[in-house]
């Protein structure tokens, strides 16, 4: 028993050295799976609240060029309104019909885009009805999906993350594939397992693909910049050029879908039934 | 420790996180290059100091820096693997004088404090990115970012050494 003691008296440095460094290795660990990384996030009272102090700072220096691009959405969003308006009378009935989709402001109070997993942090959580697994988007483009809230903020995955995997299409076609990052550059992306009877060339728009409940279909992403086809691959590699920039985000929209409950219980039942 | 060395220190360690996560975090020279400058805490901890404690408040240290750049535990591992090692790289980079209890950090010639500085910057930027990209084919990566993250907080770590160093 004596022996015992003495042992990790003697050694106590190195037993608290592992057995910290063992808990700092399951933290690590635990981020790399997406629905267990609530545990450590910049989402928490603290460090939220640090982040919008200095947030409310330096926003001013971004208002002019913010404004713009508010400016733009707006008479985007007038000339939309415009021609719906003028073909209304065409297509009464079902058009009017709610959508199933509400959105939702928020401020991105921190950006990260220089390490390999980067996230963000914004400004509404719990209290603004935020979840985990609602999209992220600006005027211009895909962001991100929220994958941890506390009361008042919440983090979003940023599509500049080794683990983000966003189903996309082709605007042009109905020919999807999934969007990744491979790190190089912080607005170039990876569309990837594209087949190869699409139609591809560069300068053509990507788009949402729709087949998950988390975006609706159709939100703009990027351009192709660059096609890689290897030799004896059935499979696409584009690389995308986004139309957001993702060095300078402000103003983001939350994409909620009122049925994402409905359709993830039933597809849950489908494959319950199949096991 | 007295009292007002444990104020000296726990300031240092709210300093040094707020400098980091609001400002150094977010340099990103060349596009990926950070300085970590916080591990200066861990750097010009007392010498004599208790070594259970510092290992103790590495842990913390990190783990608040973890927290604001929600990156899981890369950056409390790293400051717990160099906070055991730190007698260690003392011993080798100061020798015989630093078992004599005679070092001072201000005192020491450039060449040894330079020596020191590296070792510690670039175990701990090595252990942080090998954690953080955790990927054997991107060993490139992992050595490309410690390389150049870790000239940059080397730099600018001596610059705050001789900034503060208190002049007797």
């Amino acid at each position: 028993m004596q022996q015992i003691i003495f042992f990790f008296i003697r050694n106590k440095n190195f037993l608290l050295f592992g057995l910290l460094f063992l808990i700092a290795l399951t933290l690590t660990v635990r981020t790399h799976s997406f629905h267990k990384s609530k545990f450590v996030s910049s989402s928490n009272l603290v460090s939220g609240t640090i982040y919008s102090i200095k947030n409310d700072i330096t926003t001013y220096f971004g208002l002019k060029k913010e404004n713009q691009k508010l400016v733009d959405e707006n008479k985007r969003l007038r000339a939309l309104l415009e021609s719906y308006k003028a073909n209304s009378v065409a297509t009464n009935g079902d058009s009017i019909l709610p959508s199933k989709y509400s959105f939702l402001t928020a401020r991105v109070i921190n950006n990260n885009y220089s390490k390999t997993k980067n996230n963000l942090t914004i400004d509404k959580g719990l209290k603004d009805s935020l979840q985990i697994d609602l999209g992220v988007i600006t005027t211009k483009g895909v962001v991100g999906i929220i994958n941890s809230v506390s009361s008042n903020y919440a983090t979003v995955q940023s599509i500049l993350n080794t683990k983000s995997q966003i189903n996309a299409k082709l605007k042009n076609s109905e020919h999807f594939g999934t969007l990744v990052w491979n790190t190089k550059d912080p607005n170039v992306v990876q569309l990837i397992d594209v087949p190869r009877l699409a139609i591809v060339a560069v300068g053509d728009t990507i788009v949402t693909g729709g087949k998950s409940t988390i975006f609706p279909k159709g939100i703009l992403i990027g351009s192709i910049k660059n096609i890689i086809l290897k030799e004896g691959e059935n499979y696409y590699d584009l690389d995308v050029q986004l139309f957001n920039d993702m060095t300078n985000l402000e103003n983001v929209y939350i994409i909620e879908n009122q049925d994402a409950q409905e359709i993830l219980a039933l597809e849950k039942e489908v494959e319950d039934a199949e096991q | 420790m007295q009292n007002s060395e444990i104020f000296i220190n726990a300031l240092r360690f709210i300093v040094l996180v707020l400098l980091q996560v609001l400002i150094l975090n977010h340099i990103n020279f060349f596009g990926f290059v950070n300085p970590y400058v916080y591990i200066l805490f861990i750097l010009v901890f007392p010498l004599n100091g208790n070594q259970s404690l510092l290992i103790l408040l590495s842990f913390l240290l990190g783990l608040t820096i973890d927290i604001f750049g929600d990156s899981g535990g890369v950056h409390a591992a790293a400051c717990v693997f160099v906070a055991y090692l730190r007698p260690l790289i003392l011993k080798f980079s100061f020798g015989i004088s630093y078992e004599y209890n005679t070092v001072k950090i201000s005192k020491v010639s450039l060449t040894e404090r330079l020596v020191y500085v590296s070792l510690m910057v670039l175990l701990h930027h090595l252990v942080l990115f090998g954690l953080e990209i955790f990927s054997l084919s991107h060993i490139l990566l992992i050595l490309k970012s410690t390389l150049f993250s870790g000239i940059f907080s080397i730099l600018l770590i001596l610059c705050t050494l001789l900034l503060f160093s208190r002049k007797s």
